[in-house]
């Protein structure tokens, strides 16, 4: 029954897709778009294994381009979730450093990540630092706020029970607060990383001469759909990879949220 | 006359506007059962709140051992009146949590931690988690979790509510056992009459709100109790009939 099911699912999600490469090759075929303009599923696969080794015409191979952007986000959402976290977490809980932080990130909060460029350019130039900061911009919200909400939510009720077993704040804020958080904080974590991803596009606008959103830039500018498509994909894919990670970490840290 | 464990001098406590507490004064012995009845919303957990320092009173005060109550000092247990195990513990380590922030002995905490499992009947179901459990066994790991500190001062809000009468009657008699072997002092709240007569040596009845103490009824009947006895259907009787207002 169970495994029924599943594999409907799966033969579901794979007729999907394939039914959008059916009509993303059809297209082509039946000269609805030009292939110069849409480069059909077929051109794609072929440029994509051509471009695990050949580094033209954007200069470097796609594994280069990944581990250049991978680097990039990496450095750029891990700093957002070492210091939003941990901030947020911390603001949620206790009362003087909500108040002391709140106003700030108040109005830091809804200054949109991109609106942050020029002033990163001015001040960081536009090296590896820039780029990644942008990515931290973009990561840090998601990661403080939920973080933040998830703590406060925690019940009454059970920081109740160790306050009248004579527990300090210390110890309700690491044994109460913080795994009643973690559910929220991973949530937070997962948006986090998406953005820090669709950021990287942007961040690397900024000059630079690797990277994937550097391969979707030149294929647009040489006018090769098929190289902006086999970078958008690898990014979708990348993406896609990583959530499903942070998800097998959220069953080894908080393995109480999927057992029933 | 033993010594006072709690003295409760001209309690009032307001919320805003709303007087729940108005001018309470009792005193619970040391090593006593007391329970207390009351309407629905006449302020008996609030008075359990007041007790531990969750929340400051309006006027008067609440004294533990003759002092504000500390949980840091103070060997208390509180089963609260909403479900409260730890999600993100399993059954076990529900019940290690008081045991360890009061930092027991180790071998102190895997003793009581065996003792209380057996106790409540859930030695399978050690390593599960509370929501793989029905509510009423998610209420049994927190009496578990409360008996294990063997407190001096055990506080229980309305704990048996949710159980089916064979749980109820069987951890009716546990927690006489434990407050036996542990001569600590017990404050029940409940609102089941034959329950407060069961298990007090006194009855503190209280009146809608604003509260006030209307009764103190003292039950002398020998344990363990026949509810069948006709003594004990006269004080069962006769607290009803104080409250049939209700
Ligand atoms: N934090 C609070 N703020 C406002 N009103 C409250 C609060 N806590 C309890 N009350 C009110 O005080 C009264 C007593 O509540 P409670 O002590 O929970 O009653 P009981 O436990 O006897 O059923 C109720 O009318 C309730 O609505
Ligand atoms: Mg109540």
């Amino acid at each position: 029954m169970k495994k029924n099911k599943k594999l409907k699912r799966l033969v579901l999600g794979f007729l999907g897709i394939a039914v959008f490469l059916g009509i993303w090759q059809l297209a082509g075929t039946l000269g609805w778009v030009s292939t110069k303009i849409l480069a059909s599923p077929t051109d794609v696969v072929a440029t994509f294994i051509d471009k695990l080794t050949n580094p033209k015409p954007d200069g470097s191979t796609l594994p280069q381009h990944i581990w250049a952007s991978l680097k990039l986000a990496l450095i750029g959402f891990g700093a957002a979730c070492v210091i939003g976290i941990p901030l947020g977490l911390t603001m949620g809980f206790f009362k003087g450093m909500d108040h002391f932080f709140n106003p700030l990130f108040e109005i830091i909060r809804p200054i949109p990540p991109l609106a942050w460029i020029p002033v990163i350019l001015l001040i960081l130039g536009i090296g590896t630092t820039a780029k990644a900061f942008i990515i931290f911009v973009a990561a840090f919200v998601p990661c403080l706020l939920n973080s933040y909400v998830g703590i406060k939510r925690t019940r009454t009720t059970l920081i109740n029970v160790a306050k009248t077993s004579g527990a300090t704040d210390m110890q309700i804020f690491f044994k109460v607060g913080l795994p009643s958080a973690l559910p929220m904080v991973f949530t937070g974590v997962k948006v986090s990383l998406g953005t820090s991803w669709a950021t990287l596009v942007a961040a690397e606008m900024l000059s630079s001469s690797v990277g994937l959103g550097y391969m979707i830039q030149r294929g647009r500018t040489i006018v090769r759909s098929d190289i902006i498509i086999v970078g958008m994909l690898t990014i979708g894919v990348i993406g896609a990879i990583l959530v499903f990670l942070l998800s097998l970490l959220e069953k080894k840290i908080a393995p109480w949220r999927n057992k029933k | 006359m033993p010594e006072d464990k709690v003295i409760v001098n001209n309690l009032t406590k307001k919320f805003g506007d709303l007087l729940v507490l108005d001018d309470v004064s009792f005193t619970i012995g040391k090593g006593e059962f007391v329970c207390l009845v009351g309407p629905t919303g006449c302020g008996k957990t609030t008075f359990l709140n007041l007790l531990v320092k969750l929340i400051e009173p309006t006027a008067g005060e609440i004294l533990i051992d003759g002092e504000p109550a500390d949980p840091k000092r103070h060997s208390l247990s509180f089963v609260f009146q909403e479900p409260s195990a730890f999600p993100w513990l399993t059954v076990e380590d529900n019940i290690k949590f008081n045991l360890r922030i009061k930092k027991f002995p180790k071998n102190v905490i895997e003793e009581r931690t065996e003792q209380m499992l057996k106790l409540v009947g859930l030695t399978q179901q050690r390593k599960l988690y509370p929501h793989q459990l029905s509510v009423s066994a998610e209420q049994r790991i927190v009496i578990a979790r409360s008996f294990a500190m063997f407190p001096d001062l055990l506080l229980m809000d309305e704990p048996y509510g949710q159980m089916d009468i064979k749980l109820r009657y069987y951890l009716e008699d546990e927690v006489l056992r434990i407050w036996r072997e542990t001569g600590s002092t017990v404050i029940f709240i409940t609102h089941n009459i034959e329950e407060a007569v069961y298990l007090s040596q006194r009855c503190l009845v209280m009146s809608s709100k604003p509260t006030t103490v209307k009764t103190i009824r003292t039950i002398d009947l020998p344990y363990p109790r026949n509810v069948a006895d006709p003594a004990f259907i006269s004080i069962r009787q006769e607290i009803t009939d104080m409250i049939k207002w209700w």
